[in-house]
């Protein structure tokens, strides 16, 4: 029998007499990678910030190394050896690497900062790690991928024994999630163990040694991710079959919409034309970088273009700012939810009609009519608000993200441009968001749909724009659409660049 | 239903200014036996309508996560300004409409410069009316020769000095305002877009808000209540003194409407909040007249209140 590092002991969190996560127990072994899935909203979050002494359990009992652990707070925990590697990464963009590694635990020489003892310290973590990021490199000059090495960096300069990581490749491309995974791997045999949460059933399958899965706080199963594939860990998180993800595929007209015509961006686009027909869902492919975020944002006149030119159903357009891009009948579905979606602090209401807020008044805004709006969205959404009036920031992220779809839908538009969509919301809100999509492209929308995951491109688009470093690589119709061909493009090995 | 709704919707962020409020009443009350007086009571209201006024437009610059500092300078100078207009125009009810205009036209004017560094020349809103802090300030001393602006009207004093069904104007013309920015604030487009813009700007520059315009208004704004203070303060004393008039208002306003809830980083504020932060300060002040302590510890004891003040909302905030 393998020693366990971790156990926990009906375990259950109550937010104000509700109770998010209920009677869990589990062990977890020494060296083992343990990933944990669910819906949003199912208690992961909840339960990882119990184990990193972020929140105070409830009931029940948590033993690291065979001893409870009485007094819940991050630090205790770090002093244990438990590190949360979280989302959105705790690093001063403006120090060095090793300062970063360091902080808050420097080594010193009488008063006085040891730098060289820090430095070749940090060469030696950064080597175990197989990167070439060298000590003095400035946080800021780094990928989202690197700054995520640093964080392990960090952890292990701790001599960090846990490390839970929470959703760690959502920001990573396909070939950095395989550096990653090596390193989990090598974590792995020196005695680490992980905790991983993911959205990414594929991924969890491969790295993780055993998968519990949560839904709606409880515990349902815990199993050898060899005995359990992906489909019937989706089943498991949803608790009822799943019946088809992805809605059939509409034809859309011959009519042209839009048509976009040598836009480009000094430094960032160049030479991009396509045209975007009525009731079309057109994919939008390629690698981190590519430039397709950029592009979607000089359409809706929040970046300024060097050329090009836009014509709206034959008749040309400009778009200097987001008001004119409104006026055409443009909207955006941002990728970065919270960042430029939907402000948190607001309630439903004022979100959902933050767009369109011309609409609902007069002189003074009519809150009646604002209300009915939305409820209606609430009801043909199913969004789950506690009430109306409840701010965003205590929904799930799948909640979240379907505001911000009714936010930008409240607009009415013609040419609906969505970003990610599905990026951090789970199975069920996913396979609502396509069919809402596929409603829309139906009703005659033309929808741009950017995404980074293939299978998504693929199940919902019958055209697919590939685009690498700022140019479009390929146009692929749904006779040559593959995920294969799409990576050709996307890498650059076929297509002109 | 009704009551357990009310006290669901109970919240240390939305009451607790009134709480506190109550409670300092309660305390006055019983530690002087003078206070309850009407012409007490009345008393303090007028002497935090000044300042009152502008903590109503200080609320919406907050909220929209900028500062002004350069209302207590501008106060004097729109003040002086508009006693010299009356003063040429020979103060009669004439030229005191005209000087009230003048009043208002400046208020908007510098309110509109200060406006227009931060959003065109995007300068930090601190450092801008740091800035026009000092210019005014000179301008005025400048102008008057660091004397006095002395008012030759006999009818202006009746503006600020005169009431109406037993309240004094300037407590008519604070209140008055404060449902108009409540409305403001809370029913229209532009309260919310104000909202929207101090809780994050991104989010709003993508909804397509025009953003330098709202922030540009927030200070129009903040200057005419300026005007409005000033033209009631000159026409209470009848006259502006150059070194001492709207000396500290920045500090009275910003603290009305720290104490009444509204967060310096912006995103969200409440006018009702500032209007009670606003008699908050004035109770204190009156109190602290009433019990005799020296008049050089007053700002002691107020800015342990502002400090306070932030640290209660802090907390409920964890």
């Amino acid at each position: 029998m393998a020693e366990k590092i971790l156990k926990i002991k009906g375990v259950s969190k109550e937010f104000s007499k509700v109770r998010v996560l209920n009677n869990i127990s589990v062990e977890v072994e020494k060296g083992e990678i343990f990933g944990i899935i669910g819906e949003n909203g199912a208690g992961k979050s909840t339960l990882i910030k119990m184990i990193s002494g972020i929140y105070v359990p409830t009931e029940g009992e948590i033993f690291f190394e065979e001893k409870l652990i009485t007094e819940f707070n991050p630090q205790k925990a770090r002093e244990l050896g438990i590190r949360l590697i979280p989302q959105e990464f705790n690093l001063i963009n403006e120090l060095n690497v090793f300062e970063n590694i360091f902080l808050g635990k420097e080594f010193k020489k009488h008063l006085l900062l040891n730098k060289k003892k820090m430095i070749s310290k940090a060469e030696e973590l950064l080597l175990m790690l197989h990167t070439e990021i060298k000590p003095t490199d400035k946080i800021q000059e780094l990928s989202v991928a690197k700054k995520q090495m640093i964080e392990i960096a960090k952890a292990l300069a701790y001599e960090s024994k846990l490390l839970i990581m929470d959703e760690p490749t959502t920001v990573l491309t396909g070939s950095e999630i395989e550096l990653l995974f090596q390193l989990m791997r090598r974590l792995k045999e020196k005695g680490v163990t992980i905790i991983y949460i993911s959205h990414k059933l594929k991924e969890v399958r491969e790295i993780c040694d055993r998968v519990m899965v949560l839904r709606d706080g409880e515990q349902i199963e815990i199993e050898d991710t060899q005995l359990m594939d992906e489909h019937q860990m989706a089943t498991s998180m949803v608790g009822r079959e799943l019946s088809q993800i992805f809605p059939k595929k509409n034809q859309p007209s011959p009519e042209t919409v839009l048509k976009v015509e040598n836009l480009c961006v000094k430094g960032i686009l160049e030479d991009i034309g396509f045209d975007l027909k009525k009731g079309e869902i057109l994919g939008f492919s390629g690698l981190v970088g590519a430039g397709r975020t950029e592009l979607a944002e000089t359409l809706m006149g929040i970046r300024k273009k060097l050329s090009g030119k836009l014509f709206i159903h034959g008749k040309e357009v400009h778009i200097k700012n987001p008001s004119d891009a409104v006026k055409h009948h443009f909207a955006y579905l941002s990728e970065d939810r919270q960042g430029t979606g939907i402000i948190t602090s607001f309630d439903i209401t004022s979100n959902i009609t933050l767009n369109s807020l011309n609409n609902y008044c007069k002189c003074l805004i009519n809150h009646k009519k604002e209300r009915e709006t939305t409820k209606e969205y609430v009801e043909n959404f199913n969004i789950k608000a506690a009430s109306l009036k409840t701010k965003l920031e205590f929904f799930s992220g799948g909640n979240q993200q379907k505001v911000s779809l009714a936010k930008s839908l409240d607009t009415k538009p013609q040419i609906f441009i969505v970003d990610e969509p599905t990026r951090g919301i789970d199975v069920n809100a996913k396979r609502e968001i396509y069919h809402f999509l596929k409603q829309l492209a139906s009703n005659g929308i033309a929808c741009l749909f950017i995404s980074s995951e293939l299978e998504e491109i693929l199940g919902m688009c019958t055209r697919v724009v590939v685009m690498r470093e700022g140019r479009i690589t390929g146009i692929l119709d749904e006779n040559n659409m593959s995920e294969k061909e799409i990576m050709l493009y996307a890498t650059g090995l076929k297509g002109v660049a | 239903m009704k009551i357990s709704r009310v006290l669901k919707g109970f919240s240390a962020e939305k009451w607790g200014p009134l709480l506190a409020l109550a409670i300092l009443f309660a305390i006055s009350a019983f530690a002087s036996p003078y206070f309850l007086k009407t012409r007490n009571l009345l008393n303090i209201l007028r002497q935090v309508s000044y300042t009152g006024i502008i903590g109503l437009g200080m609320t919406f610059v907050i909220i929209t996560g900028g500062i002004d500092l350069s209302v207590g300078s501008m106060t004097a100078l729109v003040g002086g300004i508009s006693i010299l207009v009356l003063n040429a125009l020979g103060g009669g009810s004439w030229a005191i409409f005209i000087a009230i205009l003048a009043a208002i036209g400046l208020g908007v004017a510098f309110g509109a410069a200060n406006g227009l560094i931060i959003t065109k020349g995007k300068v930090a809103p601190f450092i801008v009316t740091l800035g026009t802090m000092a210019i005014f300030r000179s301008l005025t001393l400048y102008i008057s020769g660091a004397g006095e602006f002395r008012s030759q009207s006999n009818l202006f004093p009746e503006l600020g000095m005169g009431s109406f069904l037993g309240i004094p104007n300037p407590v008519w013309v604070f209140l008055g305002l404060a449902v108009l920015f409540w409305v403001i604030l809370n029913h229209t487009q532009y309260g919310r877009y104000m909202c929207a813009i101090g809780s994050n700007e991104r989010v709003a520059k993508y909804a397509a808000i025009k953003i330098d315009k709202v922030r540009f208004f927030a200070y129009v704004i903040v200057g005419i209540t300026v005007a409005i203070t000033a033209v009631l303060l000159s026409s209470r004393l009848n006259s502006i003194s150059s070194s001492n008039a709207g000396q500290n208002y920045e500090l009275d306003a910003i603290a009305a409407v720290i104490i009444g809830g509204t967060a310096m980083s912006g995103g969200s504020g409440s006018i009702i909040g500032t209007v009670i932060g606003a008699i908050i300060l004035g109770i204190v002040n009156n109190m602290l007249n009433m019990l005799g302590v020296s008049p050089y510890l007053q700002g002691t004891v107020k800015g342990l209140v502002i400090i306070g003040a932030v640290l209660i909302q802090r907390k409920n905030n964890k």
